[in-house]
């Protein structure tokens, strides 16, 4: 367990990606199974411990320390787990009869224990862990790793202890239970791949690649079909059989996480009999009386392990799909593009259900069309859907389904952003590779005579840009509080910065009243004096008048 | 509320009031702890007359003072801090060694803090007070152990007084820098550590786990960390990093003073990684606020245990506690049925004082 401890520790601290496979990848490697196998098993969420409440760990604790100090401390932590774990007075080492336990003990513990067992349990193995190991404990128990590791990172890092492809794993996985000896067997060539096929396996999705301009020469519009790119979340909806004849429905998000606890109701219409087997890749979306719903409304439903029957009437989820990846056993993923389409639109019409549509084509014939189509969606056929859409699809109609992102096939061609000049305000440090520039900016418009902070942004900037930044932070500081540096600004002083976003919405939390959606910095306007950046006026007839027709021109090319 | 408690003229009364006359030995003034019969203060932190002084640090060694009474090694470490001119007059003493001041006997003791650091004990003919500046009980071979003084009052410490500081094996959290340098060798392990004790400290534990390779230092570190191997702490090969070197540096340790980890100067280093040994490290807000992402729970402070271990075994039946987390300290004492009291002194324990301080020197 300590060695486990050891890296959720230091994968909590780790930012970058690749830093975190290599952590991952040397603990597949050098920790024997099943230990392993428990350690991906907590990582990719599989754990679950039912009688484990954090009320047990208080009143333990309780039991063990004088309430002032327990108080001071906990307010000094800010955290239960880690408080418990640094507070909890361990016997000394010595004296200490059994080694530490194995996350393979505790896991096997937790599963045995009967309830009014379980205080007693955990007391012991507090008693022999040391001060990582409790707080990973307990962390695991209360089941808030929050290490910054995905189901996907975790299952990356054994597809790299044996060179296989991720999505290699994800076809297996769900027909797989922790410790996962086999999968490791496989990985390693020590065997042969798991034979047990899940009966609704996630697929690794196709993804598209972001267009250039400089593409529509190398482009034939003739071969290309296109479709809305809708503003809610990608979602592959999967039915299958399994052995027994069970109907089993998922729901999964692009990375391979399984949504289905969050909507019943997607799954109840996945079950009904006249389904068949199938594995739809489309939209997730709130649709209320036929129109599409905003982004910030489908947040609403996301995010949840369990949901109530009032969000569900208030919320209804919708899938417009856009591609069909196998049809009653038969894998379609080889086939081109037109064909699969054509299976799709004649599915979704035989099984007309309410909650399932097509995600229409836009006719086209050339790029100017299409650009025109891209500019004015609502003029172009989506009508009162044009607020939920954020650019246009190109997919080549010969084009397989291939896991990745393959060149060539896919691209998307989204709107132009929305700008609005801003004044910098504060400015943070990053972290990681950043740690020493001050990277994270939150920016204001003015609202009278003040500035008043309407966003944050933390990439968008060249290399260059972000040095030339960090130098004006350093140079025109106002204040300090912690991290933060709080910068001249005035009507006569302050660095404007050119914005770019995606979306606004209202919000409560902010004191502007808005949120924006994917701000960042698209470039530096020394040219511009501080007061003649944007007013919250500006912000406020965006949001009045719908984002497409008050939008400010975006900027030429 | 905590200035008026620190006027003497306040004070003077609470404590003739109290069971010992302690008042006799020590009061506190606006520039720190006083003894009035010797007519010396202790670790003041504004120039005064005469000054007996713990240890080094910059909190506790002001340069100003008339007359200064210190070990050896914390005299040098003060003039190669401030310059030869630090106070007036200068007056060495041993460990152990009486000294009569107006009928009060000084004497000082290891403190296990830093080099020369000391606790310094007064007695008089109302008894016996021990002023323990910044100590450790932990094992630190560059330099000398804690010496336990049984006394009637224990001036102490509480930097880490709360019990949720209970420091690691030193050993096992070097073991931990040297599996990230085998894991990423093609990244620059950066360890910020304070200049004066806490690096040389580090570097002799990293030679004790067998590090055979160079190991660079910024330059604040270096009139500090020559004057220890100076002192017969060998630490090996120790080499400056110069601005070319920088870049170079992949796969090796580099020890720097703690501001410097989020500064220009770490920017050159390929991918650094950024370690920082401090007992603060212990608690994960504290370690994410630095931007640290490797934690090295190394502290030259007492933690919890040691704390509470060392006023037992003392024999105080007062204790004053000076800086640090004062008020679970003082409870701890008060529910053990010690008399126990917070000074509040202003100036003492300041991290990031310390930090920037060593960072401009």
């Amino acid at each position: 367990m300590n060695r486990f401890a050891e890296l959720l520790d230091r994968l909590a601290y780790e930012p970058s990606r690749n830093n975190k496979l290599r952590l991952l990848t040397d603990y597949f490697a050098s920790v024997p199974d099943p230990e392993r196998g428990y350690a991906l098993a907590a990582m990719t969420g599989a754990l679950s411990f039912a009688h484990a409440k954090p009320s047990i760990i208080r009143t333990l604790m309780a039991e063990r320390s004088d309430p002032v100090l327990f108080a001071m401390s906990y307010d000094y932590v800010g955290d239960l787990s880690e408080t418990v774990a640094l507070l909890w007075p361990a016997p000394q080492r010595d004296l200490r009869n059994a080694p530490p336990p194995t996350l393979a003990d505790i896991v096997h513990g937790l599963q045995a224990a009967q309830k009014q067992d379980l205080p007693l349990l955990l007391a012991s193995w507090l008693d022999e862990l040391d001060e990582t190991g409790r707080w990973a404990l307990l962390k695991l128990i209360t089941g808030a790793l929050r290490i910054g590791v995905s189901a996907r990172l975790a299952k990356t890092a054994v597809a790299l202890l044996g060179g296989k492809e991720p999505n290699e794993i994800e076809e297996v996985w769900h027909g797989l239970e922790p410790p996962y000896l086999d999968l490791f067997a496989w990985v390693e060539g020590r065997a042969h791949k798991p034979s047990f096929m899940d009966p609704a396996p996630f697929r690794t999705p196709m993804l598209a690649h972001a267009l250039d301009e400089d593409d529509f020469n190398k482009l034939d519009p003739n071969v290309f079909s296109a479709e809305w790119k809708w503003d809610g979340i990608r979602v592959q909806a999967v039915v299958g059989t399994d052995d027994e004849g069970r109907r089993v429905a998922r729901l999964y998000s692009r990375t391979g996480e399984d949504l289905s606890a969050a909507f019943p109701d997607l799954l109840a219409m996945l079950c009904e009999a006249h389904f068949g087997d199938l594995a739809i890749d489309g939209e997730l979306l709130i649709l209320r009386d036929g129109q599409v719903e905003s982004f910030a409304t489908l947040q609403q439903r996301l995010n949840r392990k369990s949901v109530s029957q009032k969000l569900i009437a208030q919320y209804p989820a919708h899938i417009r799909a856009y591609d069909l990846l196998s049809e009653n056993g038969e894998d379609l993923r080889e086939q081109p593009l037109n064909e699969r389409r054509a299976r799709l639109a004649s599915l979704v019409e035989r099984l007309a259900h309410p909650r399932l549509d097509l995600s229409p084509e836009i006719a086209f014939s050339s790029w100017e069309e299409l650009g025109c189509a891209r500019r004015d969606p609502a003029q172009a056929g989506a009508v009162q859907d044009a607020q939920a859409i954020e650019g246009v699809m190109l997919k080549h109609r010969d084009s397989p389904y291939v896991p990745g992102r393959p060149k060539g096939l896919w691209f998307k061609w989204k709107r132009d952003p929305f700008n609005i000049d801003a004044v910098l305000m504060y400015a943070q440090r990053g972290h990681g590779k950043r740690s020493s520039f001050y990277s994270d900016y939150t920016f204001g418009v003015w609202k009278g005579t003040e500035l008043v902070p309407v966003g944050k942004a933390y990439f968008g900037f060249t290399d260059e840009e972000l040095k030339e930044i960090d130098r004006y932070v350093r140079s025109h500081t106002r204040n300090r509080f912690g991290p933060v540096r709080e910068l001249d600004f005035s009507q006569q002083e302050g660095l404007v910065l050119e914005i770019a976003f995606e979306g606004l919405s209202r919000s409560p939390r902010h004191k502007s009243g808005l949120a924006m959606r994917f701000p960042r910095i698209s470039r530096i306007r020394r040219d511009k004096p501080a007061l003649e950046a944007d007013r919250i006026e500006a912000l406020e007839a965006l949001l009045e008048t719908g984002l497409r027709t008050a939008a400010k021109a975006p900027p030429s090319g | 509320m905590f200035h008026a408690r620190l006027g003497a003229k306040r004070l003077r009364p609470t404590y003739l009031s109290g069971q010992m006359a302690l008042s006799d030995l020590l009061t506190l003034t606006p520039a720190g702890l006083y003894c009035a019969a010797a007519d010396v203060h202790i670790d003041p932190v504004r120039p005064v007359p005469r000054a007996l002084i713990t240890h080094g640090h910059s909190d506790h060694a002001r340069a100003g003072h008339g007359a200064v009474l210190a070990t050896r090694e914390t005299l040098a470490i003060m003039a190669l801090r401030y310059g030869e001119a630090f106070c007036e007059t200068q007056q060495v003493v041993a460990y152990g060694e009486r000294i009569g001041l107006n009928g009060i006997e000084a004497s000082f003791h290891p403190a296990g803090h830093v080099l020369g650091s000391a606790q310094i004990r007064l007695r008089g003919p109302s008894g016996c007070v021990v002023i323990s500046g910044d100590y450790k009980r932990a094992h630190d071979p560059t330099c000398a152990s804690f010496e336990l003084l049984r006394c009637d009052a224990f001036v102490s410490e509480a930097t880490f007084g709360l019990p949720v500081f209970r420091h690691p094996d030193a050993a096992g959290e070097v073991a931990k820098l040297l599996r990230s340098c085998t894991l990423f060798p093609e990244r620059a392990h950066l360890v910020g550590a304070y200049a004066l004790g806490k690096a040389q400290r580090v570097m002799k534990l990293l030679r004790q786990a067998g590090w055979d390779r160079p190991i660079w230092i910024h330059g604040a570190m270096e009139k500090i960390t020559a004057f220890y191997q100076s002192e017969e702490v060998d630490l090996g090969d120790i080499r400056k990093v110069s601005a070319a070197d920088r870049a170079k540096l992949a796969g090796e340790i580099i020890l720097c003073p703690p501001g410097q980890l989020s500064d220009l100067w770490s920017r050159k280093f390929p991918d650094p990684v950024t370690a920082f040994a401090s007992g603060w490290m212990r608690v994960r807000a504290r370690a994410r606020q630095r931007g640290v992402e490797l934690p090295l729970v190394i502290s030259d402070h007492v933690d919890w245990d040691d704390l509470c271990a060392t006023i037992v075994e003392t024999g105080a039946s007062e204790v004053w506690v000076t800086h640090g987390a004062e008020e679970a300290i003082v409870h701890w004492c008060q529910t053990r049925g010690l008399d126990a009291r917070p000074l509040h002194i202003l100036g003492y324990g300041d991290d990031e004082v310390e930090a920037a301080g060593e960072g401009a020197a």
